[in-house]
């Protein structure tokens, strides 16, 4: 798909050049994209250091394991079919927590972990259940406590305050990610009784 | 609700470390190693991002972009989000260095504090790469029917750009 965008966005921006007699601007803008990523990359590279290290940290002290604890309540809530102490639902959690924390790393792994534990359950079928669903779901939203990359990049461009834009996520995340899982039980109820 | 916002980063990192001091583990050597893993993440987005960065840069210069804003400001208006955001919310959802190339563009050319600076900042931080989730969750473990999480997904990501923009011009402007 990305595929087809960037294709896209090459040709179009080559035609519409010539329409606007715009193609040195282009020339320099193709080659000032360029620079300007590697200097991006540069520019996030400490900040997205100290978040890695510091989830580290949080993985060996257990930090992860009290993350856990605490979002178990609302996870029953949202898979109920799921029984408490399975190896789906523990794995769902930690897949939580990593993202909460930032730990795309981990996050990803254990998200594909989830999803095999959900398919033994599912019995290999071709067919999503209707807990895959809600899973992907919530991953498709974000649920991070630090937004940290746009903080990194909000500083990098000299804003007053780089991290007052932390509540507002939280809230936006929050709407979403209930959006999404309320969509995704009605989409169920729905299916269920065609 | 500013305080929060500026306390929540020090909280953060102030906790784990000192909770990792209570349980005893070596929190620098563990620091450190993680940090490792970091540079390994950031070197493997310089490709792509060279490659977006380009395509919106020359998209921008030769001038599309203010075709796509004249085009659809009407609804633009109508949900009150400025011209310069809507590429992000289109893009947002296929490619996460995609939107990174917005956003960096658009704190470039316009300032991280400027309206659509905050707009956008909020809308990147709350909402996530949809499709590419999707592709690698149900393709590690081969199915081929989604039924509904598509739809859903999609329904929550227009409705958390709506609120993005709107949570954010309530709270940031």
């Amino acid at each position: 798909m990305l595929n087809y965008i960037w294709c896209g966005m090459i040709v179009l921006s080559f035609v519409t050049a010539i329409f606007n007699g715009r193609i040195e601007n282009v020339t320099n803008g193709a080659m000032e994209g360029a620079v300007s990523a590697v200097e991006t990359c540069i520019g996030l590279l400490g900040t997205m250091c100290l978040w890695t290290g510091l989830a580290k940290v949080a993985e060996k002290s257990g930090l992860v394991e009290v993350f856990a604890k605490i979002l178990r309540p609302v996870t029953k809530i949202i898979f109920p079919k799921l029984k408490k102490d399975s190896p789906a639902l523990r794995t769902i959690v930690m897949n939580m927590v990593a993202n909460l924390l930032g730990m795309g790393n981990a996050a990803t792994p254990l998200g594909i972990a989830a999803m095999r534990e959900l398919d033994k359950l599912n019995r290999g079928k071709n067919t999503a259940s209707d807990e895959m669903c809600m899973f992907v779901v919530i991953n498709t939203a974000s649920i991070q406590l630090i937004p940290a990359t746009v903080i990194s990049l909000r500083q990098m461009y000299g804003s007053q305050s780089p991290a007052e834009i932390v509540v507002p996520v939280w809230i936006c995340s929050v709407c979403a990610v209930t959006i999404g899982v309320v969509a995704a039980k009605l989409f169920q109820k729905r299916s269920r009784l065609l | 609700m500013n305080i929060i916002s500026i306390l929540a980063i020090p909280l953060m990192i102030v906790g784990i470390v000192v909770y990792g001091m209570a349980k005893r583990i070596n929190v620098y050597d563990s620091f450190v190693e993680g940090a490792k893993s970091g540079i390994e993440n950031m070197v493997q987005i310089i490709p792509p991002l060279v490659g977006l960065m380009v395509g919106i840069t020359m998209l921008r210069e030769s001038g599309f972009m203010d075709v796509l804003g004249q085009v659809l400001k009407p609804l633009t208006n109508a949900i009150g989000m400025p011209k310069e955001v809507l590429p992000l919310a289109l893009l947002r959802p296929v490619s996460g260095s995609g939107s990174i190339a917005i956003v960096n563009d658009i704190f470039k050319n316009m300032g991280p504090d400027s309206q659509a600076g905050r707009i956008a900042s909020v809308m990147m931080g709350s909402t996530e790469t949809t499709f590419y989730t999707v592709a690698v969750y149900f393709g590690a473990v081969g199915i081929k029917n989604l039924r509904y999480t598509l739809k859903s997904a999609l329904v929550a990501d227009l409705c958390g750009m709506l609120i993005a923009v709107f949570v954010a011009r309530l709270l940031l402007l």
